[in-house]
């Protein structure tokens, strides 16, 4: 808060670090190819500013500056860019006939303007920071736009209230149908079921495997008659022709898991030729993908 | 104008002073906080385990170092030792810098949180135990939080996947929607405190904390919170059970420890800016001043209370997420924009008639009497009158159950009066209130074939049941 503004060796440095740092960032929305890494640099450039505006002693213009736009502005084109795809590129059609001689000329004159004002402007040595920020920074903001400003803050509040609003009418869409909940759709499938309608939806497919016997993909599932559920060995191993065979595997087992009794441990006689015959083509499988 | 904004300000207590700090005084601040975020991270990756693990009845990490706590130092190393992988797919510059945002934002907050009052250190020098503050702090703690976003909305968009995409597309829309109901409750502490400066609000909570004054802001604040950290109830952003891991899935070694790092972190500042703005901040709890005098409120003591304040918040994390499930999307969305945020706003919008009342007019609600007592001890009173009867009220057990699904829409069924039938609708049902369910055939067969002695089935058929 010095009151003849003299540049600080610190300021100096930050300045002449930041500012090709935001050039730079601010060039990549003619040069970056992908639409992400144009909206990553802005938002660098973003908070260049804000560093800038709390070098110069304004740290509620900067703070503010991060949190509405980097933190809100940026983020929602962000959201949008993502969602546009990951590959999409910048298409360089030219929508406005003309549109690239009257952006050069347009940036001809901003820099004569720029030019003029850096080389022939004398401007007044500024005064009045200490006293602006007498009572901190934000109090002497809140001091500006709730005096002095009121007006034309109030204006911008209603209009950008109206923009949201605006917003939230033109995207609405009445209703056509009552809204299906979780509750309903269960209800709706199972009923469906009922009228002999496929389980698909009220019960999850079965998963590959025969428990504690044989679990790798290539295995289907038993039904509760033992026979093997085709659906339940993924699409490809099936297409390949690598699907085990279970033909009338475990057909005793699943008898007997049917009649409720409970299950012995040890194998019979049966159960250990089938168990052999199961490595073998387990073992055969595994040849015939490597 | 001018004159009338005044009264607000003689509120202000000053905020803290660092007019004694030199660079190289910041500088060992800085590396202080720095350190003692790491270790606290290191020190919650045990925590959060062992009460993890308390919840579920099972002792936790407790071999290495006493009672385990050197558990987190190998399980870090590990995670820094792995293979680190990066995807074909992925965009490579910014895959790599979307876990140092994460981790820098993280880190950035508590340069603003007072950890403790002044203080004079050996060789008589005082200095805040603070690095810095600005009269902007808490718009700053939302700021940094709103750049924290950018890592994870990078990561998972720079994967060039589909789960961490989905998983990013979450995290934004889940952290920006919390922000708001957050910020709100922010700012009604704000409008009391006079101030934005986190010294000023801990000052500002001399008498009364503002979790007491303000409970509703508090209790809309600690909700977002775990919003805005993306711990259950609230983790979309990387639900197992639907995303793998969401935004870290693609993510492995030292960027993946980043992320993992920066999530912890986050938890401690999200427990610190409560502490900070709703509970006092570094100040001793009233009734150890009470007892003990005005020295507990004072000097290196402030630090104890800080971190004390700061543990109770992380268990209250560890609480949640050990007795909570996750929210459906739909509903948490919902839950944000229609819950959350009105209240915050009608609550704001309260504080701030009565700010505006104590301060543009003569009348001041604060002194009014009533009969003798002022305004705050009738309120208190009441408060406190309240809580015994809600109390009470719990411990009388109710007359006559009242039937469990209750409110308009929700379908009462009618106990049912015909016999029970298991394909009611063509599909299995159970039972309805008032049916019986026929005894399963099934455990005859079970319990026939042994052919026990009688008592013995007797015995068998009460434990199977």
């Amino acid at each position: 808060m010095n009151a003849a503004l003299e540049i600080s060796t610190g300021e100096a440095v930050l300045f002449w670090v930041l500012a090709p740092l935001m050039v730079a960032g601010a060039l990549s929305l003619l040069f970056a190819k992908r639409p992400v890494h144009i909206a990553v640099s802005i938002a660098g450039v973003m908070i260049g500013l804000a560093v800038m505006y709390i070098m110069l002693e304004a740290p509620f213009l900067g703070v503010a500056q991060i949190v509405v736009y980097t933190g809100a502005v940026m983020m929602l084109f962000l959201f949008v860019i993502m969602l546009a795809g990951v590959d999409s590129s910048e298409s360089l059609v030219e929508t406005i006939k003309g549109q690239r001689g009257i952006a050069v000329v347009g940036l001809l004159g901003l820099l004569i303007l720029v030019i003029t004002v850096l080389t022939r402007a004398s401007l007044p040595p500024a005064v009045g920071l200490a006293q602006a920020n007498a009572d901190t920074n934000p109090v002497g903001v809140a001091r500006l736009i709730f005096g002095d400003y009121i007006f034309a803050f109030e204006l911008t509040a209603a209009l950008l209230i109206t923009a949201a609003l605006g917003a939230l009418v033109l995207s609405h869409r009445r209703r056509l149908s009552p809204k299906v909940g979780q509750a309903e759709l269960a209800e709706a499938k199972l009923a469906a079921y009922g009228k002999g309608g496929s389980a698909e939806g009220v019960t999850p497919p079965a998963g590959p495997g025969v428990y504690a016997r044989h679990n790798s993909a290539d295995m289907p599932a038993l039904d509760a008659a033992g026979n093997p559920i085709d659906d339940s060995v993924v699409t490809v191993l099936r297409v390949r022709g690598q699907e085990a065979e279970t033909a009338d595997l475990d057909a005793d087992r699943v008898a007997r898991i049917a009649t409720g009794a409970p299950m012995v441990p040890e194998l019979d006689g049966a159960e250990r030729a089938d168990r052999a015959e199961l490595d073998e083509q387990a073992e055969t499988t595994k040849e015939n993908e490597e | 104008m001018n004159t009338n904004l005044a009264p607000i300000l003689a509120r202000s207590t000053g905020a803290a002073d660092f007019s004694n700090d030199t660079i190289w005084v910041s500088v060992i601040k800085a590396v202080a906080i720095l350190l003692f975020l790491l270790l606290s991270v290191l020190f919650a990756l045990w925590f959060e385990r062992r009460i993890i693990a308390r919840f579920q009845q099972r002792l936790g990490p407790n071999v290495r170092g006493p009672f385990g706590l050197v558990q987190s130092i190998p399980d870090a190393l590990k995670l820094i030792l792995k293979e680190d992988i990066t995807v074909k797919a992925a965009d490579k510059v910014i895959y790599l810098i979307a876990p140092v945002i994460s981790v820098f934002c993280a880190f950035m907050i508590y340069a603003v949180i007072p950890f403790g009052p002044m203080v004079e250190l050996p060789g008589g020098f005082t200095t805040p135990l603070q690095l810095t503050d600005t009269p902007v702090s808490i718009l700053y703690i939302l700021g940094i939080t709103g750049l924290g976003v950018y890592g994870i909305v990078l990561g998972g968009w720079s994967s060039g996947s589909s789960y961490p995409l989905l998983g990013a597309v979450r995290s934004t829309a889940q952290i920006i929607s919390y922000e708001l109901g957050m910020s709100l409750a922010l700012v009604s502490v704000l409008l009391v405190a006079g101030s934005m400066s986190t010294s000023e609000i801990v000052n500002s909570q001399e008498n009364l904390w503002w979790a007491f004054a303000l409970l509703p802001a508090f209790v809309v604040y600690l909700i977002s919170a775990f919003g805005e950290v993306n711990r259950l109830p609230f983790d979309l952003p990387e639900a197992e059970g639907e995303l793998v891991a969401g935004y870290q899935t693609e993510y492995s070694s030292m960027k993946f420890a980043w992320f993992y790092l920066a999530e912890y972190i986050n938890m401690l500042n999200v427990a610190a800016v409560a502490t900070t703005v709703f509970m006092g901040g570094w100040r001793a709890p009233w009734p150890l001043v009470t007892l003990f005098g005005e020295g507990v409120d004072q000097g290196w003591w402030g630090l104890l209370w800080f971190i004390l304040k700061i543990w109770l918040f992380m268990f209250l994390f560890v609480w949640v997420r050990a007795t909570l499930l996750r929210f459906r999307y739909d509903q948490f969305m919902a839950f944000g924009w229609k819950v959350l945020i009105p209240v915050a706003l009608v609550w704001l919008g309260l504080v701030a008639a009565f700010q505006g009342v104590r301060h543009f007019t003569s009348f001041d609600p604060t002194a009014i009497d009533v009969g003798g007592l002022s305004l705050r001890t009738v309120l208190f009173g009441i408060a406190g009158i309240l809580i015994v009867v809600t109390i009470v009220m719990y411990l009388i057990p109710d007359r006559g159950k009242k039937p469990a699904v209750e409110g308009a829409g929700a379908k009462v069924p009618e106990p049912a009066d015909e016999p029970f039938d298991a394909f009611a609708g063509g599909y299995p049902v159970p039972p309805l209130p008032g049916q019986k369910l026929p005894p399963s055939t099934r455990r005859a067969r079970v319990t026939t074939p042994a052919a026990p002695a009688e008592d013995e089935t007797t015995d068998e058929e009460k434990t199977d049941g």
